[in-house]
Order: structure tokens, then C-alpha cells, then sequence
């Protein structure tokens, strides 16, 4: 008995009863569809919300002194004094040896300007930092050029500006660079040049607007717009590599730790670490995509339950001829075999089919998600399926074969 | 798969086709047991044209049945072409009706939706035969019953008498040691019933074994041999004459 053999009685079987077997097709075709495009909508939510976090630099850590908010206890145990981030700290922090898993720190001052040009202007956050906040909050310059260390040590009042505030400033088409815009923040007002354009940038959470910054050296900000510190309320902590961010993180809390006289646990600071921010949200959304994921797969077992109740009738149906062919010499396993494939066929046809369906319907937007269709899941949905089509196949097949030849005869 | 010689010292060197010894089978229906062949002994030899005649309830079609190793007796022995078939397994007795027994059904029993040269090749894929010599055995056999322009056709494309010659056809494309046909006649008319019959001739003549179960005298006139069933017992075994059994008259209705 040859499988090519087992295919053609099993394919003419099917053809019988064309619109019995399309609808049992169909309730495959439809669970692997749902199993693909749902999976897809968990994967591309999951994918959207990632790339939201990674638009914030994930290998970064944000270290915010949370006593200048007057957030929580600025002190604590026999601390008296508030713990602050100092250019002491950010020189050992920037040290190779001291922190060897620490590729660059930029200490980060925050402002609310009214930025003017000609007759225009606009709210705009400044972000007064060091060259290295640009790569670690991965901004790009699209036109000019970035900060230099040059621009720090002079204290040089020049400005990077983002899209926003090129579009709110500067009529269209025109070229910023080399302008010179006016920043007022209450009483202080600096004129700045404008050395470069940042490239638009996706929004980290939805609700700021990453494209209205201007970004100017800490050193200019220290003396025009904020009034001289000694201390900054942010930095930002670039680890070398993806997998060193914890050890960076561990160092830096280290370094501050010491610098401010007391422990790790005790520093007031809030650390923001972008990777485990990251790993909690792809955890939270895996959980999300295979709960989606699950409940498709049960429309993927109804689907088996309706090959195994029709492959019933079918064999019900064909007791005669299962007599016959049993009385001119087929073996057992021929009959199992030819039942079986006429339902691994029902459950290959709806894979298939439910395959294409899974993969065009992940094509569009669905509830404002776009779907990404993963090979996995593609083939786990098609695998399932056929397997489901053996399994439920079984039984229904089993009985034929099992059918008593002079019973089976007799039936009418 | 043979049973010793010392299990069977009636058989010469030759094996009868069929040798059955005190044969008998019930059913269990609910309390009562019906007992539907009562002791049958019967040696059928190569070459033998035998009818089995008796009226319904005689228990020719539980005999057809066990000689056909549809079904199993429930006590006594049989040997077909020498096989002792008790104690086979359901694999095994598969492979001997496949081997040695060729089927004729009153019903034709063609598999639908099959065209009449695929079910002539359907024992023989059974028995793994290749693809080519199956296509020519079922061509050569489907020709010996005049059948061969119809090789295409579906069972629904035929008449009952065409239907019953590709069943013919499949039962002797094996080349079996018995051609076993129930009541083969019995849903055909005069004309096909002897189309029908002028094949089991010629297959006799060319020296295969057939036995046709049937209830018709004319059809059993034209066998050799008549063999009589009633209430499970054979009543009576003889060459077949023209003149009628007496006996019949009680058989026929």
C-alpha cells in the first residue's frame, strides 16, 4: 500500500462530499488563521511598545537626584546632608578603570524656554548635557554638526535644535544653521547659534514630544539659564554594551554611594534602568500574546473536534465499502491509513489555507496594532494543525479499521 | 502457514480447495442462542463447480461467510487450500481472502466513485502488486468478461449485469484458489443472469474452483455439483442432474 495510493482514494473520498469537507476545512482554516493573526497582533504590540522603550537608549540608565524634587525622604539614617551628583563624580564615573563597564556619562539639566527667532517663538525644553547625551539617548544630527568638548570647556552658547522646534521657528525650507535664536527662561535670556538639527525621533511614552528640544553644553547652561549648580538633578549613564547595563548600573550606584558617604540602598537617588524597563515590558506583553495565542487555539481544537465528528459520519457513511475492501484482502492498517489520510488531508488543506489567511490578514492594521506575523508561530499554527488532524483523525479511523468484515458487509 | 500433514492425514498431496469438519456456528441473540449451522462436513477439490443451495434461514450465507473467512466458526475445522484458517489472526485472514478467495456479491459490491478498472486492481494493490502488472492483470481480466471498453467507467455508468462481470473480473484477477459468489444472479435478469453464468462456466472449464451459494434451481442446474442446506445441516451433497431433487420443492420459494 503506497502513500501515493492511500492519497488518491483519500482525495476522492473528500471530493464526495466537497462542501462536507470545506467546512470542516474551514474550521482549521479558521483556527490557524486566528492562532497566526492574533499571535501577530500580541508579537506587533509587544514590538510597538519595545521600540517606544529602545527610542529612550537601552543601554542607558538615568540617574535622577530625587531630594531636588522633594520626593520622598531626600535623607536617610544618619545622612543629614543631601546627597548630590557632583562633576567629581561624573569625572570618576567617566574613569575606564574605576568603571570599566561605563562607556560615557552625561549629566543632564532640564529648562522650559521660550525659544525666539525673527518674530516667532515657542516653548521649548532644553536639555543642557555633554556631547555623549546625543548617542546615549540616541539623537542623531541631520544637518550641521553636534556639541564638541570644545563647545563645553567655552561654555560656547550654541544650540542643537529638534524638528519641532524647527518647524515652530523657522518658516519652511529655510536653513537654521548659523541663525541665532533668543532662549528666556524668566528672568535670564541667552542668545544662542544654532550649529545643527537633530533627526526626528520616536516618542518614548506618547505624551512629550521628543523633536521639541533644543540642546545646548551644560557649562552655558550653568551660568545663562539655570544659575550656577554644583550638582546635577540628572545624568545619564551609558553602558557599553547591552549586557553590561546592570554591572554600569551597580558601578555608577557604587560611585555615588561612596562619593556621598552612605550605601547603595540609602542614596536618594531614583535609578532608571532602561533594560529592566525594557525586560518587565517584554515579559508583561509575552504573557499578553500568549494569552491571545491561547485563545485562538481553542477555535484550533473546535476545528480538530469537527474533523473527528464529520470523519465519524464519513466512516458511518462507508461501512459497505469498508466491507468490501476488507473482504477482497485489505489488511487492517490499509484501512486506518486511508481514513487517517482523508483527515490529515482536512487538517493540511485548513493549515494551509489558514496559513495564507493568517498571513494576509497580518498584513493590515488591526485594532491600531500592526500584526508582525512570526516564522514561529506560522509554523507552530501549520504543525498543530496537522497534528490535530492525526489526533482527533485517530479514532474515527481506528473504528473502520476495526469494523468487522461481515458486519460491515451486512450494513446497509 | 500450512497445517502439519499430521493435522490433516485425509489430504493427499494435493489439497481439496475446501475441507470443512463438523463445522458449526450460533449467534447469541439476547438470552437465546440461535444455532445457524449445526455440524456441516464438506471437502470441495480443485477444480469443482458446486452449488450451495437452501432456502433463507438454512445457514448457507453463515457458511459462505466462513468459507470466505468473513467470519469464524464456532467449533470445527476448516481448511481452505490446505491453510488450517483457525487461530489466524485478523492480518492474516486479510491476506487469505486476498490470496486465495475471489468474491461475487448479489450486490456487486463495486467500490463507488471508482472506475470499473480500479476496482479490478483494488485486490491486487491489497496484495502489493506493481502498478504495471497490476494495470495489465486488471486490462487481461476485464477483457475475459467482455468488459474491456469499459474500463473507464464508474459503477453508476453500468447496468447490474456489466456491474456484476467487473465483479466478476476483480474476484479472478487474483488468480484465487476459489471464486466464492453469493447468490450472483440474484438482482440481475434472465439475460445478465446468464451472461453471468456463462462466465463461471468458462472459469470452470479452465479449470478454476467456483462455488455459487444460491436458492435458485436453474442457476444451480448449471454447476456440477449441488450441495443442500437446511436448518444447518447438509441434507443432501450429489452430482448435479437435470431432473429436479425432490428436495427442492421444500427449498425454493
Amino acid at each position: 500500500m503506497t502513500v501515493v495510493l492511500d492519497l488518491t482514494t483519500a482525495i476522492r473520498g473528500l471530493a464526495a462530499n466537497k462542501l462536507r469537507s470545506s467546512l470542516t476545512v474551514l474550521g482549521i482554516l479558521i483556527g490557524v488563521g486566528a492562532v497566526i493573526i492574533l499571535v501577530a497582533v500580541g508579537n506587533g504590540s509587544s514590538l510597538a511598545v519595545q521600540n517606544r522603550i529602545k527610542a529612550l537608549g537601552t543601554n542607558t540608565i538615568t540617574i535622577a537626584n530625587r531630594g531636588r524634587f522633594g520626593r520622598g525622604p531626600a535623607t536617610s539614617g544618619t545622612q543629614t546632608q543631601a546627597a548630590t551628583i557632583t562633576a567629581a563624580d561624573i569625572a570618576t564615573m567617566s574613569d575606564p578603570n574605576q568603571a570599566p563597564d561605563i562607556l560615557s556619562v552625561s549629566p543632564v539639566l532640564g529648562a522650559s524656554v521660550t525659544a525666539s527667532y525673527q518674530s516667532a517663538s515657542s516653548t521649548v525644553s532644553v536639555t543642557a548635557t555633554s556631547p555623549t547625551y546625543l548617542p546615549a539617548e540616541d539623537y542623531t544630527v541631520e544637518a550641521g554638526r553636534s556639541l564638541n568638548s570644545a563647545d563645553i570647556s567655552n561654555s560656547a552658547q550654541v544650540a542643537l535644535i529638534g524638528q519641532t522646534v524647527l518647524t515652530n521657528l523657522y518658516p519652511a525650507g529655510a536653513n537654521p544653521i548659523g541663525t541665532e535664536i533668543y532662549m528666556t527662561e524668566g528672568k535670564n535670556e541667552a542668545q544662542f547659534q544654532v550649529i545643527g538639527v537633530l533627526a526626528s525621533k520616536g516618542s518614548a511614552t506618547g505624551t512629550t514630544d521628543p523633536n521639541n528640544i533644543a540642546i545646548i553644553p551644560y557649562t552655558t547652561a550653568e551660568g545663562l539659564l539655570t544659575g550656577y549648580t554644583n550638582d546635577f538633578q540628572r545624568i545619564i549613564v551609558e553602558a557599553k554594551s547591552a549586557g553590561t547595563v546592570n554591572a554600569a548600573e551597580q558601578e555608577a550606584s557604587d560611585i555615588l554611594a561612596s562619593a556621598n558617604q552612605t550605601t547603595v540602598a540609602n542614596l536618594p537617588f531614583f535609578v532608571l534602568n532602561e533594560q529592566s524597563l525594557l525586560s518587565t515590558s517584554a515579559s508583561t506583553t509575552s504573557t499578553f500574546t500568549v494569552l491571545l495565542g491561547a485563545v485562538a487555539a481553542i477555535s484550533l481544537l473546535v476545528g480538530g473536534i469537527g474533523i473527528m465528528n464529520i470523519m465519524l459520519v464519513t466512516v458511518t457513511e462507508r461501512t459497505r465499502e469498508i466491507g468490501i475492501r476488507k473482504a477482497i484482502g485489505a489488511p487492517r492498517r490499509a484501512i486506518l491509513g486511508q481514513f487517517l489520510t482523508e483527515a490529515v488531508l482536512l487538517s493540511l488543506f485548513g493549515g494551509l489555507a489558514g496559513v495564507a489567511v493568517g498571513l494576509i490578514g497580518s498584513r493590515f492594521k488591526i485594532v491600531g496594532v500592526k500584526p508582525v506575523a512570526t516564522p514561529t508561530s506560522v509554523v507552530e499554527a501549520f504543525v498543530v494543525a496537522v497534528a490535530v488532524g492525526i489526533f482527533f483523525g485517530f479514532y474515527p479511523a481506528n473504528r473502520a479499521a476495526s469494523l468487522r468484515p461481515v458486519d460491515a458487509l451486512r450494513y446497509e | 502457514m500450512n497445517a502439519p500433514a499430521a493435522d490433516n492425514p485425509v489430504f493427499g498431496s494435493i489439497p481439496p480447495v475446501i475441507a470443512l469438519r463438523n463445522l458449526t456456528r450460533t449467534y447469541q441473540m439476547g438470552d437465546a442462542e440461535v444455532r445457524a449451522l449445526g455440524g456441516v462436513s464438506l471437502v470441495i477439490e480443485r477444480g469443482e463447480f458446486v452449488a450451495i443451495m437452501g432456502a433463507s434461514g438454512s445457514g448457507k450465507s453463515t457458511m459462505m461467510n466462513i468459507i470466505g473467512c468473513l467470519d469464524v466458526p464456532s467449533s470445527g475445522r476448516y481448511w481452505l487450500d490446505g491453510v488450517d484458517v483457525r487461530g489466524l489472526d485478523e492480518t492474516r485472514l486479510a491476506r487469505v481472502r486476498n490470496r486465495k478467495i475471489g468474491f461475487v456479491f448479489q450486490s456487486f459490491n463495486l467500490i463507488p466513485r471508482t472506475t470499473a478498472l480500479a476496482n479490478v486492481e483494488l485486490p491486487m494493490l491489497y496484495a502489493g502488486v506493481g502498478s504495471k502488472e497490476r494495470r495489465a492483470r486488471a486490462v487481461a481480466a476485464l477483457d475475459m468478461v467482455g468488459l474491456s471498453e469499459r474500463s473507464g467507467h464508474f459503477p453508476n455508468e453500468m447496468s447490474g449485469g456489466q456491474q456484476q462481470r467487473v465483479a466478476v473480473a476483480r474476484a479472478l484477477v487474483t488468480n484465487p484458489a476459489l471464486i466464492l459468489a453469493d447468490e450472483p444472479t440474484g438482482n440481475l435478469d434472465t439475460r445478465s443472469s446468464e451472461e453471468v453464468m456463462n462466465i463461471f462456466e468458462a472459469l470452470n472449464r479452465a479449470g478454476r474452483t467456483v462455488v455459487l451459494i444460491t436458492h435458485e434451481p436453474d442457476i444451480a442446474a448449471r454447476t456440477k455439483r449441488t450441495v443442500r442446506l437446511r436448518d444447518g445441516l447438509i441434507i443432501a451433497d450429489e452430482p448435479t442432474s437435470d431432473t429436479r431433487h425432490p428436495a427442492d420443492a421444500g427449498a425454493i420459494r
